[in-house]
């Protein structure tokens, strides 16, 4: 028994829908009590979907306990066929029908429905959502994919351009709607067609296709590596290894693509040309200079994770100072990368532990999900989301991909809009006397903004009130917020004296939280009762980068 | 599925009885409002990660870093009897009141699972009372879906909270007002029942779960939501007396209702009437302004909150809306009576679902506007219909006269909306 808070994953047969409603003419019946219907407003409400998820529930009540909830399930499998008479049909329990062990499968089967039925056994007290949507794509894959390998083999087309289906976008997945639109046109530029995308938009007669493909492209790892796995030693299909989240990662996906498909980069134009972004000069131009060395804290799923820490570090200049993950699947993965970091993987599924870790850490920018956003507010930390579980702010109106080339001038955007802006910093620092800038005033960023407009004589060049392109740069709060609440907790220990406290006043209020955090965990530690103005300096000295 | 037609007991109204799949919620739900009515009282759900994922997603309420509800999530170990579910459950209370020492009651809530399993929280509740007592008192009470639809939480919360109430003496007479309301209604109400004349009105649930109304003989209840029938039944047990009325939505309504409360305690009709008659045509002049988007509209609804009965009652008379189907996950006739008789001759009225079955009934009427649940809001906006999405009829304030006019509006408002859009 576990004490839960929030939870990053739902339940196992959640994933199992996201896999049904991706397709097209696949129906999920599931055995299930009332209650768990509340998972169809995932897709109409959250991700805005304008149908049904192809979900029937069999919502069992108890006075059915008594009697036959086998019957019952029959019954919603019959119906559901006859009403909407899919290609094949999903059939498994949630977490309470797989107590009542009914065997949805064998039910099915008896029904003789002239549709492939594809059992599903999720078990809803061991496992999660992502690993429900993995296992319901390898199962319908391995049932739907009936072709004998040496016969796909001989019907790949020498000499015709190169194929590759592209594998594990879901319904609910973080931005996937547009990832698939913009390595879809990545791959297009290098020279490949895609054969079949899955399980996003695809038909059962298209997963039985799968295996014509040259090879398959694993977008989310989470969802698709089981299934790419068991296509690669059925059909010897390859898979790609890296998801092209950054710029970085886009150029090893290209060569790597390339290599698969043996073309010579060269001849479509250069792996430059091919890869290329605005991110680069972006991160080079001099108003990215105060991004240098910026502490950022990541935690997502274990994709967009790993690849966040890449980005982060290597084409932004930040600093990785912590970086975990909630997918327990793929635990190893995350902690190889946050070797690499030299930090040490936070493997969690535990909101609080990941607050605790956030609030130690102190980090300038947390890279999270919706939960490390809240996190983030509380504690007057900028915030950029980076990966799911899925949030209405989700599924933005425009266009906007996390991978490919386009996605990595959105991840710049994004991640780089909640943090002050260069020269404003600047300009802060230069009129800090100003009234403006005076205690209670508040950041353009602050939702409550309550300043009076900055004229134009006083600053000129910056705009302060320019919109936001993220809705939740909405959402960070000025540092001010958090200087009461943590120094209650501390100042029992050490006492800020009157010319330490002035001497505090006059820090831009935007490092003013930092600062006195900062300075007083180092009074704190060296046993000081009393904080003077050397001690602040001490501090600045001491964790001054 | 299967649907029968049988002829409603108490009028001729055609009740459409249906067994199939249904789109509701379960009881768990009922969390989202409780935890926020009592700010001492803390909700564990002994559940899966289902539930768990149910009260995040459908409450959307995020924005606490630490909520006062959480899941005792059972796993493998419990199932298998490794671990002894008691012992956990004593572990993961002890680990929550340690962290969260301002907790006065804790709510043991039942799920679907807990229920199969036969997991005995009364039994778990007791033990763990004694443990805490007396700085935290434990109860329990079932959430699950298998035995509570949606709102019927809260009903299975309050009936929980019935044996912990005080008795009162036979001889003190008092109002107790029963369902969750927000604090800016109880306080409307309680000066509009004190102008009456009726000084002991106590409502229920408490603001504070620790300062219980008490009841006896003289107490008379008024049931301030249509959900509550087991409460009702266990206050009436205590020897309380049920004020029946209408429910207090729209002018009509909150007047029927004090009528009932201030008759129930011999006063005048006339006294009422010099107390409501401003407040009441302020609401009629709220209702006035809304009356033109609504009158002849055709409205459907589906059953979800169990407030279906009540507001479709407003919807007729008060706005002049036109019932194609009330639908109601359930016929709880000891407190719905007097709004049945209100209700227009031949309304079709549906008990349970079948929800393909009503889609293909609402479907072939075209109604201007269509009252359900989220899971079914986008897909029928799609279909061309419009909807008014019933979850937020339980979250918003809608009792009472000066929220009339803002409940009429609720109604309005997507018909507002289609009507200015060019897209």
């Amino acid at each position: 028994m576990k004490l839960s808070v929030w939870t990053y994953e739902g339940p196992p047969h959640v994933g199992a829908m996201r896999i049904a409603t991706s397709m097209t003419g696949i129906h999920y019946v599931l055995h299930a009590p009332q209650g768990d219907t509340y998972a169809d407003l995932l897709f109409t409400m959250i991700e805005r979907r304008d149908t049904r998820p192809p979900v029937t529930y069999t919502t069992f009540q108890a006075r059915d306990l008594g009697s036959d909830t086998a019957d019952l399930f029959q019954r919603a499998a019959r119906d559901a066929y006859d009403r909407f008479k899919p290609d094949a049909m999903l059939v498994g329990a949630s977490c309470t029908a797989e107590l009542i062990q009914d065997d949805p499968g064998g039910l099915t089967k008896a029904l003789n429905l002239p549709v492939p039925v594809i059992p599903l056994e999720l078990p809803a007290y061991q496992r999660k959502e992502n690993w429900g949507a993995s296992e319901t794509l390898y199962q319908l894959v391995r049932t739907l994919c009936v072709a004998a390998p040496a016969s796909v083999r001989a019907g790949r087309a020498i000499g015709a351009r190169p194929r590759c289906n592209v594998l594990g976008s879901t319904a609910l997945g973080f931005r996937n709607r547009d990832d698939v639109v913009e390595v879809t046109k990545l791959l297009n530029r290098i020279g490949i067609d895609v054969s079949v995308c899955a399980p996003m938009g695809a038909t059962a007669a298209d997963i039985a296709r799968l295996p014509e493909a040259d090879f398959n492209v694993v977008l989310y790892p989470e969802i698709a590596r089981t299934t790419a796995a068991w296509l690669e030693r059925t059909y010897g299909q390859r898979m790609t290894k890296t998801v092209p989240l950054g710029v970085g990662a886009i150029r090893d996906f290209v060569q790597e693509v390339a290599a698969l498909a043996s073309i010579d980069l060269e001849t479509v134009g250069g792996l430059d040309a091919i890869a290329s972004s605005r991110l680069p000069w972006y991160s080079r131009s001099v108003d990215s200079t105060y991004l240098t060395g910026k502490r950022v804290f990541i935690f997502g799923d274990a994709t967009h994770a790993i690849a966040a820490a890449r980005i982060a570090r290597d084409e932004l200049g930040f600093t990785v100072v912590g970086l975990g993950t909630y997918s327990r699947e793929q635990a190893r993965d995350v902690r190889d990368a946050a070797a690499l970091y030299g930090v040490e993987a936070l493997i969690s599924d535990d909101y609080l532990e990941v607050e605790t870790k956030v609030a130690e850490l102190a980090p300038e920018l947390v890279l999270g999900t919706q939960m490390e956003r809240h996190i983030a507010k509380r504690l007057g930390i900028p915030c950029a989301v980076i990966s799911g579980p899925f949030h209405v702010q989700d599924a933005p109106a425009r266009y906007s991909p996390q991978m490919g080339p386009e996605g990595t001038n959105v991840i710049f955007d994004t991640w780089v809009h909640p943090l002050m802006m260069g020269l404003e910093e600047h300009l802060l620092t230069m009129f800090r006397e100003d009234f403006e800038f005076a205690d209670g005033t508040r950041s353009h960023l602050h939702e409550k903004a309550v300043v009076p407009r900055l004229h134009t004589a006083t600053a000129p060049t910056v705009v302060l009130d320019e919109d936001s392109q993220e809705p939740v740069t909405a959402d960070v709060v000025a540092v001010e917020d958090l200087v009461d609440e943590a120094s209650a907790e501390v100042s029992v220990v050490a006492r800020w004296g009157p010319d330490a406290e002035r001497e505090l006043g006059k820090i831009p209020f935007f490092v003013r939280g930092k600062a006195r955090r900062n300075t007083e965990r180092f009074a704190v530690e060296r046993g000081l009762g009393l904080i003077t103005v050397d001690t602040l300096y001490e501090a600045k000295a001491h964790f001054g980068r | 599925m299967t649907a029968t037609a049988a002829a409603c007991i108490d009028r001729s109204l055609p009740v459409l009885r249906e067994r199939g799949q249904r789109e509701v919620f379960c009881g768990l739900t009922g969390i989202v409002w409780l935890h926020r009515k009592m700010q001492d009282a803390f909700f564990l759900v002994v559940g899966s990660r289902t539930c768990a994922h149910l009260i995040q997603s459908a409450a959307g309420v995020m924005i606490f870093a630490e909520p006062r509800f959480a899941t005792a999530i059972l796993d493998e170990r419990d199932l298998a009897g490794l671990a002894d579910c008691n012992d956990e459950l004593d572990r993961v209370v002890t680990q929550l009141l340690q962290r969260r020492p301002e907790i006065r009651t804790l709510f043991l809530v039942g799920s679907c699972p807990s229920e199969v399993i036969k997991l005995d929280l009364s039994r778990a509740a007791s033990r763990l009372s004694q443990n805490f007592s007396p700085r935290v008192r434990v109860l329990n009470y079932s959430g699950s879906g298998i035995e509570t639809t949606f709102t019927q939480g809260e009903d299975a919360c309050l009936t929980s909270m019935v044996p912990e109430m005080g008795s009162a003496p036979a001889t003190e007479n008092s109002l107790l007002v029963v369902g969750t309301l927000p604090d800016i209604i109880e306080d409307q109400f309680a000066r509009l029942f004190s102008a009456m004349g009726i000084e002991n009105v106590q409502f229920f649930p408490p603001k504070t779960s620790t300062v219980l109304p008490t009841v006896g003989r003289g107490t008379r209840v008024l049931l301030a939501q249509p959900f509550l029938g087991e409460t009702l039944r266990a206050l009436l047990k205590r020897g309380a007396s049920h004020v029946p009325s209408v429910f207090p939505f729209g002018a009509e309504g909150t007047t029927a209702w004090l009528l009932a409360a201030a008759q129930s305690f011999g006063i005048a009709a006339d006294t009422v009437a010099e107390v409501t008659a401003l407040p009441e045509r302020r609401a009629r002049a709220a209702l006035a302004r809304q009356k033109p988007n609504l009158v002849g509209r055709r409205v459907f609804l589906f059953p979800d909150s169990q407030l279906e009965i009540p507001l479709a009652r407003f919807l007729s008379r008060e706005l002049g809306v036109e019932l194609i189907e009330v639908g109601t996950p359930y016929l709880d006739r000891q407190t719905v009576a007097a709004e049945l008789d209100w209700l227009p001759d031949n309304t079709q009225v549906s008990e349970g679902q079948d929800v393909d079955a009503q889609l293909d009934r609402c479907r072939a009427a075209r109604p201007d506007l269509v009252v359900c649940g989220l899971g079914l809001a986008n897909p029928l906006e799609a279909e061309g219909m419009m909807t008014k999405w019933s979850i937020e009829l339980v979250f918003s304030p809608i009792h009472g006269y000066e929220q009339a006019g803002d409940l009429a509006e609720l109604f309005a408002r997507p018909l507002d909306r289609r009507a200015r859009l060019a897209v």
